[in-house]
């Protein structure tokens, strides 16, 4: 905790940026319309400041704006001031400005695959930050790029300098952002949902580095995030913002311990929690579908002839069934092969061993046959917008399933799209539209009522709900329930995270590296988590309570293992051991 | 990369031989008749027929067809029916004017179409913007040969900055390689627009930006490697479209290449040199093609080449 925040404010540090009255405006053929109002702050040395809200509340904008990067012409500052020391930069010169930029104020964003240049090196792009703004020759800018990588953390530094993003993953890319913005020891760090995109294990390594670097250097940090969880562990102060305005600001501990405003207890609320989970009912233990071994391989080809030399081991020797009425969870980090499942399980990733739905095989059937088989199990995919044709109507977009199945009359598929917009949560009314008119939550219910229209017995939700905002994701975790009870459909719920899963799920898988490490039911898994990775997942979900210790996390040695393999070559097969009641847990070599 | 590059040429060969397939075929079954081009009007049937045995044009298709491939894999082109020499002789003395025009005429096509394009999108929908995409549009859709002669007729003969024509010297260069450049630059400053106002977009340019870095450097450092990609393998193909222009440019600037050589082939159906034409801007196509994609691993460290 920083000297700023002890209660009694005797040795407040120096303030270092002051915004007052802060608004920014998008100019529209209607007149300007505001997506900042009137925001005021300070931010002193070595504090963390978070601006949390859901998506469009404007605390992506606010960073911008501090930045002056905000897309012109159309998005400008049209009132207020930001004060970093003396020098209001609303007034700077845009030369001057550039100078501040990445010097004095620096920032990290969201998505480190796609914010670091594709074509240039981790070195070009690290000294070509030190020479912006100092008279560094190369040798000296490459010296400062080394050290800051240490800064980071970074294994190898050095060969780090001569690679490109590609060839780093996801949590060394935003190491090497950080070392970047850090390389000039700016006084000002904003960070824009800096762990978002990440892995959770990998979020809780950042974040800690985030803490240990802001100690060090004494940088002042404003934290924009929507997840409560790591306001939480990061912040000193928060701020709450809505439709863009401040609702409530306040300490980090008041906020969670007395929210004053009713959009703020809302919103904690809606933050799933680890350890909420309603008692669920007893399911029947008739089987929906089973899957015996399943491995899903991929060839990577070379040489001449193009033959295969080395296979991606996505999922290897797979089993699990999913009973009816039932949640069965999925859970595991980028790349654990649970998303290939999903795709093994409708028929389309080639898989060898048994998949098995209400019974039956793919393997087993005729074009119709398989056709058939299809209605039993549907998607909800991660992204809705993506998911939806933007072309076509949401009345004609739920009700194709029933087109390609012939199933009905023109009149009685579209009788049933209106049946199920109700029950999702929609109008009648709003059949005719097109999906860019609806909300990204709204999107997820229109995808989830399309899911419903051939009534299957399986429904997977692969990560549907972790591109909402929080309170948006409970209403459709509710309504995914309640249509659950009302028929007796099975999910598989595939998701990275453990929060969300604690609180719905009946029976749990973990995976790493496309083997199941530890399955059972929730209770079990949660509730006495024995494979060392499934306590790491659990562990590294930020709590949203500040007075949360958390267990200090060993650091993994190295980077996950590739699941490449040269042909003929592969992963050890895990031996599972069940420790009572069907509680299986992969041996320890 | 050795073996990629040995796999691309055998495909290669098999593109070529599928070129020169198709066009002995088109040329077999033209209804115009070589040997009476070469006969005269006046020649008598008799005459006529005995050159069309000594030509081998008698034969069926496919027996004409094995003898010209059996000469080719031995390197042997054939030999023109009217110049009287061969037609390996005949492409060698007139490739490297070729190959000297296209090589200056693909880098007028990139500075103006790239640098059309980097301007347009960086001042994207303003007057600028709209100016150069109607001047791009009017490009791509003029004729070649009203370009040619208008070129011709403004710097050539009103101002008399350039040579009428002919071949020897810079300056007559420069007529025939602009003209072909402004042609061509039309669809490279459209694609380079879209490609830039994509890439200005990303984060990682946002990320060069609040770095501090200047304008200048955001986009030539970060932005402008990344918007050519697409424009890089866009030439590989261009080589095509450029072999078909090359034969209006080059008879108009009377520029002794082989567009040339093809244009006269042409009129008198004069079936080797055509068939050797052909194939040199097949092997040119597929060469380009193959140079392009060899390039592209060196701007963009993602491609793997296998």
């Amino acid at each position: 905790m920083s000297a700023a925040q002890t209660d009694t404010g005797a040795t407040l540090a120096p303030e270092v940026l002051s915004v007052q009255d802060l608004t920014v405006s998008v100019r529209t053929p209607a007149g300007d319309r505001p997506l900042v109002e009137n925001l005021s702050f300070t931010l002193r040395r070595g504090e963390t400041l978070a601006i949390a809200g859901e998506s469009g509340s404007g605390k992506s904008i606010t960073s911008l704006a501090i930045m002056g990067l905000l897309p012109p012409p159309a998005v400008r500052i049209t009132a207020g001031s930001v004060r970093l020391g003396d020098t209001d930069l609303t007034k700077l010169p845009e030369a001057q400005m550039r100078s501040l930029r990445g010097a004095r104020i620096a920032m990290i964003f969201q998505e480190p695959m796609t914010s670091l240049n594709p074509v240039l090196t981790v070195g070009a792009q690290l000294t070509e930050a030190i020479r912006a703004h100092t008279d560094a020759s190369r040798a000296e800018a490459r010296k400062q790029a080394l050290a800051a990588l240490h800064a980071v953390r970074l294994s190898q530094p050095e060969q780090r300098l001569k690679q490109y993003p590609h060839e780093l993953s996801g949590g060394m890319r935003q190491r090497v952002m950080i070392a970047m913005a850090l390389a000039l020891r700016p006084e000002v760090l904003i960070a824009d949902e800096p762990t978002t995109a990440l892995d959770v294990t990998v979020q809780s390594e950042v974040l800690d580095l985030l803490r240990d670097l802001q100690r060090e250097f004494g940088t002042a940090i404003i934290l924009i995030t929507h997840d409560m969880g790591v306001v939480a562990e990061m912040a000193d102060r928060v701020i709450v913002m809505k439709a863009g305005k401040a609702v409530e600001e306040a300490s980090t501990r008041q906020i969670f311990a007395s929210p004053q405003m009713p959009y703020t207890q809302d919103l904690l609320a809606a933050v799933p929690r680890m350890g909420k989970g309603k008692p669920r009912p007893e399911t029947p233990t008739e089987t929906v579908a089973r899957l015996s071994d399943v491995v899903v391989r991929f060839p990577l080809k070379g040489g001449i002839l193009g033959r295969t030399i080395a296979q991606v081991h996505a999922v290897e020797h797979v089993s699990f069934d999913i009973r009816r009425g039932e949640t069965f969870a999925l859970v595991g980090e980028s790349g654990c092969g649970k998303s290939t499942i999903a795709k093994a399980i409708v028929g389309i990733a080639p898989h060898q061993g048994r998949i098995e739905i209400a019974g039956q095989s793919f393997a087993d059937l005729d074009a119709a046959g398989q056709k058939a088989l299809r209605r039993r199990v549907q998607i909800v995919f991660q992204d809705p917008m993506a998911a939806l044709d933007p072309r076509m109507t949401v009345g004609t977009l739920i009700a194709e399933p029933l087109l390609i199945h012939g199933i009905g009359s023109l009149a009685e598929q579209r009788a049933r799209a209106s049946e199920l917009m109700q029950r999702v949560g929609l109008t009648t009314d709003q059949l005719d539209r097109y999906p860019h008119e609806f909300s990204g939550g709204q999107r997820q219910r229109i995808c989830i009522a399309r899911a419903l229209a051939l009534q299957p017995d399986l429904i997977i939700a692969d990560e549907s709900v972790s591109a909402l905002d929080v309170s948006v994701q409970a209403r459709v975790l509710d309504l995914l329930q309640a249509l659950q009870r009302e028929f007796g459909i099975a999910f598989l719920f595939i998701s990275h995270d453990m929060a969300v899963v604690e609180n719905i799920s009946d029976r749990v898988a973990v995976m790493y590296l496309g083997q199941i490490v530890e399955t059972g039911t929730r209770a079990q898994v949660f509730g006495n988590p024995q494979h060392p990775y499934t306590r790491r997942l659990i562990d590294a979900v930020p709590v949203p309570d500040p007075s949360h210790i958390r267990t200090a996390l060993p650091r993994l040695a190295g980077e996950v293992p590739s699941p490449v393999h040269v042909l003929g070559q592969g992963p050890a097969r895990l031996v599972m051991r069940d420790i009572g009641d069907g509680h299986l847990v992969a041996q320890q070599a | 990369m050795p073996t990629y590059i040995l796999r691309r040429l055998l495909q290669s060969a098999l593109i070529l031989l599928g070129v020169s397939f198709i066009t002995f075929f088109l040329l077999f079954v033209l209804p115009a008749d070589p040997v009476r081009q070469i006969a005269g009007r006046s020649a008598s049937a008799a005459v006529v027929e005995s050159i069309r045995q000594q030509l081998g044009l008698d034969q069926p298709f496919l027996v004409q067809f094995g003898r010209y491939l059996s000469g080719l894999v031995q390197g042997d082109l054939g030999r023109s029916y009217l110049q009287k020499s061969e037609v390996s002789e005949l492409i060698a003395s007139r490739l490297p004017a070729t190959l000297l025009l296209m090589v200056a005429a693909i880098f007028c096509e990139l500075v103006i179409g790239l640098a059309m394009g980097i301007i347009a999108a960086l001042r994207r929908d303003s007057f600028t913007d709209q100016a150069l995409m109607m001047t791009s549009f009017v490009t791509v859709s003029a004729p070649q040969f009203v370009v040619s002669l208008l070129m011709l007729y403004v710097f050539a003969v009103k101002l008399g900055w350039f040579p009428i024509g002919g071949y020897g010297t810079f300056r007559h260069l420069v007529l025939p390689a602009v003209t072909l450049g402004i042609l061509g630059s039309g669809w490279y400053s459209r694609m380079m627009r879209s490609s830039m106002i994509d890439v200005m977009r990303t984060d990682y340019i946002r990320t060069a930006r609040s770095k501090g870095l200047t304008r200048a450097r955001v986009v030539l450092g970060h932005a402008l490697p990344n918007a050519i990609l697409p424009i890089i393998a866009m030439i590989g193909i261009d080589i095509g479209v450029f072999m078909g222009g090359i034969v209006v440019v080059e008879s108009v600037f009377g520029w002794p290449g082989i567009g040339q050589l093809a244009w006269q082939a042409i009129q008198r159906i004069d079936i080797p040199i055509i068939m050797g034409v052909t194939l040199v801007s097949a092997v040119a196509i597929v060469l380009g093609n193959l140079l392009a994609d060899l390039i592209a691993p060196f701007i963009d460290p993602r491609i793997k080449l296998k």
